[in-house]
C-alpha cells in the first residue's frame, strides 16, 4: 500500500475520560490507515470506543496523546478556519439519531454545509447551484417530494437518507457514519446501506461504526474495536 | 445568511422565544411610560418656573430691596440682546378678605403687568384678563376700583377631582393687604413717617403660575402700589428684582454672563461716584435655573433617583434577558453540536445567537414601545375612568399643580431607551453565547460513548 493511496491515519492514539473520580481508558496506543475509496467498518461492544474514535477521525474530538492525519492535515494540530473547513469540506458526519435542525425543512437541512462555507453575497450567487445539488441528491435517496417537509415529518429511515444527503452536499472526501442504521428497522436500515454501499462503489471513502456484525459485513475491511485498542482486521465475508 | 435564516426561525417558532419577548416587551413598556411621564413632569415644572421668573433675574434677597435700578433697566434695553426687562417689588405681607375676620400671610409682588408680561409667562397665568394683560388690574365690575391678582389657590376652590372651579368673573370683595414698609436701612418704618402700610384691594383677577407654593400665597399689586406698601417708594426708590427676557437665540446662561458683567460695571461706576445706595453689594445676577435651583433641584434629584431606579430595573432586565437567552442557547444545545460538526465556527454561533438576540430586541422594543405609546395617548383617559369608577387619582393636582398627566413622548428618551434594550439584549446573548463557544460539539450531540 503506496503512501499516495493512505487518506486517514492514525497513530499510537490515547484517549480518556474522567467519570466522577476514576479515569477510564478507551482508545490505548491504537493504530489505523484507511485507504482512498476503502469501506472500513468498525465494530466492538458497546463501549469499546468506536464513537470516540471516530469523532477524533472526524476533528470533532481531540485524542489525548497520537497523531490523527487526513492526507497533508495533522488533526490533532489544526484550529480555528482549517478545523471548520474541515469539518465543512473534507468529512461529512451520519449520526445514528440523525440530527437534523428541527427549525430548517428539508431541502435547508440538506443545502446547509453549503450556505455555511458561503458568505451572505457569496451565497447568492452559489444559491442556485447548490439547491440543484440538494435537489439532486433528495432525488437519489428517494426524497425528491419530501424536499419541503419539516424532519419530524418523516419516518426514520427518511430522516437518516436526509442526514446522508446533507454529509454529501459539500462532496466529501471522507464519509463517516456513527451507526447509521442502529435507529432504524432492519430493512430501512438494509435501504440506508444499500445506499452507503453505492457511494462507496462510487469512489467515496467511508468509515463506519456499527455493533452489527451482519452490517459491518457490507463493508470492504472489518476493523474490531476491543480494550481500546484493534483486536482483529479481516476482511469482511 | 444561515445565521439570519435560523435566527428568525428561532424566533418565530418557539414558544419560549414568545416568553422572552413578552418580558424584554414589558421591560420596555414600563420603562417608555415612567420615562415619559417622569420627564414630562420635570419638564412642566422646570418650564413653569421658568416662564414665572423669565431668562434672567438682578435681585437681592433683602426686603429692603436695592436702589438705582432706574438708570440700570435703561441699559439693560439698550442692549440688543435683551427684550424686555420688568422692575418686581417682592415682599411679604397679610391680607384679610372683607368682613372674614381672616387674616393670612401671603407673598407680594409688584408689578407692571404689560412689562412682566413681555418678560414672564404672566398674561397666560390670568384667567379673566388673559388677553387684555394692561386691563389686569382693573376689576370688570368697577375699573376704577384699586385691582390686584390672587393666586388661585388663595381664592378659588378645587372640584373633587383638583379642578378650580371659575365663576363668571372675580369675587366682588374687597381684600385688605398689610406690608411691613421698610426704610432703606431696614428698619421698621414708624407710623407717621408718611409709609402707609395698609389698603384694600379688590380681586380683578386669578393668576395661575401652575407652581403649588407659588399658587397658594402670592398676591399681584400694581408696581407703584407695591413700591409704597413695602416702604421703597421713598427717593431712592428701590425695588426688589429686574427680571430680564433675552432675545430669541440668546441662551439664558450667556445672556446673564453678560448682565452679571453689565451689573459689575454699573455698580463699580456707582460706588466711584460715592453715592449712597441701599444694598447694591448684595444684588446678584442668575439665570432662571440658578435663581429657581431650590426648586428645581428637588425634583432633578427625584429624576435622578428615577434614573437610578431604573438603572436597577435595567440591572434585572439584563439578569432576566440573561437567563431567558441561557434557557434557549441550553435548549439549542443539539443545534450547536450539529453545527459545529459541519464546520460552523465559534465567531459564526456568536453571530447566530447575536443576530437571534437582535431580532428579539427589536421586536420587543417596537411592541414596547407600540404598548406604551398606547397607554400614553390612553393614560389620562384611563385616570379618568378609575376617577369615575373607584376616586383614584394617580396625581393629587393640589400638590403637583398638572392640568393633564404628561403624556408627550420624547424621541431622544425613545431612542434612548431602544438602544438600551438592543444593547441589554445582546450583552445577554453574549454572555450566554460563550457557553455555545465554550461546548463540545460531542458533548452537545450527546453522544460521546465510552
Amino acid at each position: 500500500m503506496s503512501n499516495a493511496d493512505i487518506i486517514l491515519t492514525a497513530e499510537n492514539v490515547y484517549k480518556s475520560y474522567r467519570l466522577g473520580a476514576a479515569q477510564v481508558r478507551v482508545l490505548e496506543g491504537l493504530d489505523l490507515a484507511v485507504k482512498r475509496g476503502e469501506f472500513v467498518a468498525i465494530v466492538g461492544a458497546s463501549g469499546s470506543g468506536k464513537s470516540t474514535l471516530l469523532h477524533i477521525l472526524g476533528a470533532l474530538d481531540r485524542p489525548d496523546k497520537g497523531t490523527v492525519r487526513f492526507e497533508d492535515w495533522d488533526l490533532g494540530r489544526i484550529n480555528g478556519r482549517k478545523l471548520n473547513k474541515f469539518r465543512n469540506e473534507m468529512v461529512g458526519f451520519v449520526f445514528q439519531f440523525y440530527h437534523l435542525l428541527d427549525e430548517l425543512n428539508v431541502l435547508e437541512n440538506v443545502f446547509l454545509p453549503a450556505m455555511v462555507s458561503s458568505t451572505a453575497a457569496g451565497w447568492v450567487i452559489r444559491r442556485g447551484s447548490a439547491k440543484k445539488r440538494a435537489f439532486e441528491l433528495l432525488n437519489q435517496l428517494g426524497l425528491g417530494e419530501r424536499a419541503n417537509h419539516k424532519p419530524y415529518q418523516l419516518s426514520g429511515g427518511e430522516r437518516q437518507r436526509t442526514a446522508l444527503a446533507r454529509a454529501l452536499m459539500n462532496n466529501p472526501k471522507l464519509l463517516l457514519a456513527d451507526e447509521p442504521t442502529g435507529n432504524l428497522d432492519s430493512a430501512t436500515g438494509n435501504g440506508i446501506l444499500e445506499v452507503i454501499s453505492g457511494l462507496n462503489r462510487a469512489g467515496q471513502t467511508v468509515v463506519m461504526v456499527t455493533h452489527d456484525e451482519e452490517v459491518a459485513g457490507r463493508a470492504g475491511r472489518v476493523i474490531v474495536l476491543s480494550d481500546g485498542k484493534i483486536r482483529q482486521r479481516h476482511p469482511a465475508p | 445568511m444561515y445565521k439570519f435564516i435560523l435566527a428568525f426561525r428561532y424566533m418565530f417558532r418557539k414558544r419560549i422565544s414568545y416568553l422572552a419577548l413578552l418580558a424584554v416587551s414589558l421591560c420596555v413598556f414600563i420603562v417608555v411610560v415612567v420615562m415619559t411621564v417622569m420627564t414630562g413632569l420635570v419638564d412642566d415644572f422646570k418650564r413653569k418656573n421658568h416662564e414665572f421668573v423669565g431668562d434672567c433675574v438682578v435681585a437681592t434677597e433683602s426686603l429692603v430691596g436695592f436702589g438705582q435700578y432706574e438708570d440700570f433697566v435703561k441699559i439693560l434695553e439698550g442692549c440688543d440682546f435683551v427684550q424686555a426687562v420688568s422692575a418686581v417689588i417682592r415682599s411679604y405681607g397679610l391680607v384679610s378678605p372683607g368682613g372674614s375676620g381672616q387674616c393670612v400671610g401671603v407673598e407680594i409682588m409688584g408689578i407692571d403687568p404689560v412689562r412682566h408680561s413681555q418678560v414672564t409667562g404672566f398674561g397666560k397665568m390670568l384667567h379673566y384678563r388673559s388677553g387684555q394683560v394692561s386691563k389686569a388690574f382693573e376689576p370688570v365690575y368697577d375699573p376704577n376700583l384699586p385691582g390686584c391678582i390672587a393666586a388661585v389657590d388663595l381664592k378659588l376652590p378645587r372640584d373633587a377631582r383638583g379642578g378650580y372651579v371659575y365663576g363668571a368673573g372675580p369675587d366682588r370683595e374687597g381684600l385688605a393687604v398689610s406690608c411691613f414698609p421698610l426704610t432703606a436701612k431696614g428698619a421698621l418704618a414708624r407710623a407717621g413717617a408718611g409709609e402707609v402700610n395698609t389698603k384694600t384691594f379688590y380681586c380683578s383677577d386669578y393668576a395661575r403660575s401652575g407652581l403649588a407654593r407659588i399658587d397658594d400665597s402670592l398676591i399681584y399689586l400694581p408696581f407703584e402700589q407695591a413700591q409704597m406698601l413695602c416702604g421703597m417708594g421713598q427717593q431712592p426708590k428701590r425695588v426688589s428684582m429686574l427680571l430680564v427676557k433675552f432675545r430669541q437665540g440668546v441662551k439664558p446662561e450667556n445672556g446673564s454672563r453678560k448682565v452679571s458683567r453689565l451689573w459689575a460695571d454699573y455698580a463699580a461706576q456707582i460706588k466711584a461716584e460715592k453715592k449712597s445706595v441701599p444694598q447694591l453689594e448684595n444684588v446678584t445676577v442668575q439665570n432662571w435655573k440658578q435663581y429657581r435651583r431650590a426648586y428645581i433641584a428637588a425634583m432633578e434629584k427625584e429624576q435622578t433617583m428615577m434614573i437610578v431606579m431604573f438603572a436597577l430595573v435595567a440591572v434585572t432586565t439584563v439578569f432576566i434577558v440573561f437567563v431567558v437567552f441561557y434557557m434557549i442557547i441550553s435548549h439549542k444545545s443539539k443545534d450547536i453540536g450539529i453545527l459545529k460538526s459541519i464546520g460552523v465556527s465559534n465567531v459564526d454561533l456568536i453571530g447566530l445567537f447575536s443576530c437571534f438576540a437582535f431580532i428579539m430586541a427589536s421586536v420587543s422594543c417596537c411592541v414596547g414601545v407600540f404598548l406604551g405609546w398606547l397607554f400614553l395617548v390612553k393614560i389620562n383617559g384611563i385616570e379618568d375612568w378609575l376617577f369615575e369608577h373607584f376616586r383614584f387619582q394617580l396625581w393629587d393636582r393640589s400638590i403637583y399643580a398638572i392640568d393633564a398627566i404628561p403624556n408627550t413622548v420624547d424621541f431622544k428618551v425613545l431612542s434612548g431607551i431602544v438602544l438600551s434594550g438592543i444593547c441589554v439584549c445582546l450583552a445577554g446573548a453574549l454572555a450566554a453565547s460563550r457557553r455555545a463557544m465554550k461546548a463540545r460539539p460531542v458533548d452537545s450531540l450527546q453522544v460521546s460513548q465510552l
